[in-house]
């Protein structure tokens, strides 16, 4: 059942792609084009591996560490050092009007270089025993055949994934929250006009798309690696940023996307006869289809698919 | 009609700076009436009404809604008293539909549900007559289509003053009078609406009464049944004043450049230049006279091949070579090489013609890095230029490699207009030379132009002061809408002739009194 174990490997590793796309859809939806997601996820998701090993300390051992706290822990901390790196970029680009592009980037050499301090002082071996929590899966998966494989053989962030991909494409298109947001994003003088706090909501948005983005960061390391930390967190927060240009800025098409990215991503481990260097390649593929996306939606032009009009804008209420 | 005042204006004054916008200004507005607002260019028409939406505050003076003092500080703040404002540019998000950008920002009880708002809109524009589907996005929609949507921002919001700015500029005649259509059932309504216009034959035909600045100060407000157009411009235009600008008489005048029916849209599918025709002479100043934005930019950019032509031809004589040339097909470069020259500057001067952050040197050689061979820039030119334009035209500068941005208006002017002039144009264009500068500044560039004149270019000049056009210039041309409503010699002419002109519509004007 090579195919299954394929399909499954992708499904895992688009849902980690897609917590990353959704938060930064949230965040670009409300006009900033956060280029720092890869350090934001590295650190949050560091943050989240030193927050369980903490627990397995706290706790004292794999032996003691329970169910919904061991991924509960790790989840809060990731959260708020992604929450904390999107009020740095917000505070460089809203309050003190930085370019966003070169904050972006400073954020992400900062990022990393923050991870691997983070990491380099913790015990692997701690939150690595955190581990098998995250792979947790319902009972009878195993009994339901390739169905049960496809279907329930994941860890429940793999889960909270889709449901967090549906809650924010609900929000965004049915509640006045959402609208505000559009608003501010589209065209941030009509929002300051209407009465909308464009400042709030920038920083909101920013802050919230980039503690959901480093989820895929803790997601990746715990689930999809069993725990086992390695350099590659900011290469998967750049298919992110790809990402949100496949998805056309729509989270719950971003479902689809993701498990297309993944499906790419893993495709050459499962192909059988082809050498280290065609393996690599292969990787690239995901983005090639973001750039022939892109060229599709540019010849198309259609309004509904461009990126939010002001994205990578500062606004400043005194320049008219 | 209702005697109910709505809105009260008492002795209210506003300055930018040591200039007064309005000075102890008095309004007042009845319950279910059309007041229109009239006044030239910089009366202080929109500074006004700014402060009854809550974009400016007041220096001085009160303003009473419904008899009691209101202290309006912000756009909310005024939505508050139930006034609101329409601005001439919109603000809309073009992704969105009509209802969302109509609830934006408003803040309501309840559950947000779409499609209830599109109801609510719906039954607003049907209890007025406007025609607008709620659920079309802003950028699928034309701009009077556009312009109900803020129409009906303001009403969805309770408003009971609505203050339209120059609302007609944008529309065509069958949509100017749709639009009036519903203005006048708005006010049958109870509401109260200010328009703003420079037509004075949608004032006469809109409006129950007009009130006309000038210079910043209310002259009157009268009832539009017992006056007519003449004396409204009048009271517009006020005296002349003598501005002793000296006019030297052309010598040795040939055409030079000749305009012949042209004819444009622009992106919107508005008619921006409609058949104009004109000839420009060497050795004089043909004045350009219009309400702003009645198609003067785009008249100049078309001449320097910048604005796209649907139709006609412009033919520039060669003073040399004496060959006729039509420059509708040549490139700004080609132009530029002939010795056609724009100083174009528009509200932000730094916009077309210098850039801001480059020095004085950089910015002269804006105009001449082709010239040469040699791989590496030629500065010694452009520097010697810099420092002669300095020196010339008393720019006041620290020194020569100073970014432009840093220098005032009147001198980023200077550089500007002594760089063009530099090059030894043969038309020389000037769009609002002297906008934003002190009398002394302006009176340097006077002379500039005279100069030219004298040097036998042929110089167009585009001036929103009346004074100084019928000082200055040979010729005046007037412009209202995109078309030429009349040519007339400056020596002759009055004040009162060209602001007839400026706000006629002419024959095609449809008849708004329906």
């Amino acid at each position: 059942m090579a195919i299954i174990a394929f399909l499954v490997s992708a499904i895992k590793f688009g849902m980690v792609l897609l917590f990353g796309s959704t938060g930064e859809t949230i965040t670009e939806k409300a006009g900033h084009l956060n280029l720092g997601l890869p350090g934001v996820m590295c650190v949050g998701t560091a943050v989240g591996c030193a927050a369980e090993a903490f627990y397995f300390e706290l706790a004292g051992g794999r032996a003691y560490m329970v169910y919904p706290l061991a991924i509960l822990i790790p989840l809060i901390a990731t959260l708020l050092g992604g929450a904390l790196m999107g009020l740095i970029f917000s505070f460089f680009t809203v309050t003190l009007h930085a370019n966003q592009n070169v904050t972006g980037l400073a954020l992400t050499t900062f990022g990393i270089g923050i991870s691997d301090f983070i990491i380099a002082n913790v015990d692997d071996y701690k939150f690595t025993a955190g581990a098998k929590f995250f792979n947790m899966h319902l009972p009878f998966a195993k009994s339901l055949g390739w169905f049960g494989e496809l279907f329930f053989s994941y860890g429940i962030m793999i889960y909270l994934s889709i449901a967090v991909a549906i809650v924010v494409a609900f929000v965004l298109k049915k509640t006045k929250v959402g609208l505000h947001l559009r608003a501010v994003g589209e065209n941030p003088a009509t929002a300051d006009a209407a009465g909308i706090n464009v400042t709030r909501y920038r920083y909101m948005a920013t802050c919230i798309g980039c503690a959901i983005a480093s989820l895929g960061g803790l997601v990746f390391i715990m689930d999809y690696l069993n725990g086992n930390w390695e350099y590659v967190i900011d290469a998967i927060g750049w298919l992110c940023v790809a990402l949100v240009i496949f998805t056309t800025w729509k989270p719950v098409f971003g479902i689809f996307c993701s498990i297309v990215f993944g499906f790419f991503y893993v495709a050459a481990e499962y192909i059988p006869g082809i050498d280290l260097a065609a393996k690599e390649l292969f990787k690239m593929l995901p983005y090639l289809v973001t750039i022939v996306v892109l060229v599709f939606t540019s010849i198309r032009n259609k309004k509904e698919n461009q990126p939010p009009a002001s994205l990578g804008l500062s606004y400043f209420r005194e320049e008219r | 009609m209702n005697t109910t005042v709505a809105l009260e204006l008492k002795n209210i004054s506003k300055r930018f700076g040591t200039k007064y916008a309005n000075k102890n200004v008095d309004l007042t507005l009845y319950r279910g009436e059309i007041l229109a607002i009239l006044g030239e260019n910089g009366s202080g028409k929109t500074s006004m009404v700014n402060m009854i939406a809550g974009i400016y505050y007041p220096d001085e003076g009160e303003i009473f809604v419904d008899g009691a003092p209101a202290v309006i500080t912000s756009p909310k703040d005024a939505f508050q008293y139930k006034i609101g404002m329409i601005h001439q540019h919109f603000k809309l998000v073009d992704v969105f539909s009509a209802s969302e950008n109509i609830v934006l920002g408003v803040r309501e009880e309840g559950k947000f549900k779409l499609a209830d708002i599109d109801e609510r809109v719906a039954q607003i524009a049907s209890k007025y007559g406007f025609q607008l589907d709620p659920k079309k996005k802003i950028h699928e929609m034309s701009v009077s289509e556009k312009q109900t949507v803020e129409i009906l921002k303001v009403l969805y919001r309770g408003a009971d003053i609505l203050i339209l700015d120059e609302p007609t500029a944008v529309l065509t005649p069958q949509e100017i009078e749709k639009l009036f259509l519903v203005l006048r059932r708005m006010r049958d309504d109870g509401k109260s609406i200010i328009i703003i216009t420079h037509k004075m034959n949608e004032v006469m035909s809109i409006s129950d009464r007009v009130a006309v600045l000038r210079r910043g100060e209310h002259i009157a407000t009268v009832k539009t049944a017992e006056t007519n157009e003449k004396e409204l411009t009048e009271m517009m235009m006020g005296e002349k004043i003598d501005l002793n600008i000296k006019r030297t008489e052309s010598t040795n005048v040939t055409d030079r450049l000749v305009v012949e029916h042209i004819s444009s849209k622009n992106s919107d599918g508005v008619t921006v230049l409609d058949d104009i025709s004109f000839v420009a002479r060497s050795g004089e100043i043909l004045g350009i006279a219009g309400i702003a934005g009645s198609g003067q930019r785009e008249l100049l950019e078309s001449i320097a091949g910048l604005y796209h032509l649907d139709s006609g031809s412009i033919v520039y004589h060669d003073p040399e070579s004496g060959e006729a040339e039509n420059l509708r097909d040549k490139t700004p470069l080609q132009i530029t090489e002939l010795g056609v020259r724009l100083s174009f500057v528009p509200e932000d001067r730094l916009g077309m013609g210098l850039v801001g952050n480059m020095d004085i040197v950089d910015n002269m050689m804006l105009r001449s890095y082709k010239k040469g061979n040699s791989f590496f820039l030629n500065r010694k030119t452009p520097h010697d230029l810099a420092l002669e334009l300095i020196d010339e035209l008393n720019i006041i500068t620290p020194d020569e490699y100073t970014p432009v941005r840093k220098l005032s208006g009147g001198n980023i002017q200077k550089v500007l207009v002594g760089r063009e002039i530099a090059a030894a144009p043969s038309v020389f264009m000037a769009a609002y030379p002297v906008r934003g500068l002190d009398v002394n500044a302006s009176y340097g560039i006077y002379n500039l132009l005279n100069k030219q004149k004298e040097d036998g270019v042929a110089v167009i000049f585009v001036g929103e002061d009346l004074d100084v056009l019928i000082d200055l210039c040979d010729r005046i041309m007037v412009i209202a809408s995109g078309r030429v409503t009349g040519i007339v010699d400056a020596r002759s002419t009055t004040k009162e002739e060209i602001g007839l002109l400026m706000t006629q519509s002419g024959e095609k004007g449809v008849d708004t009194n329906a």
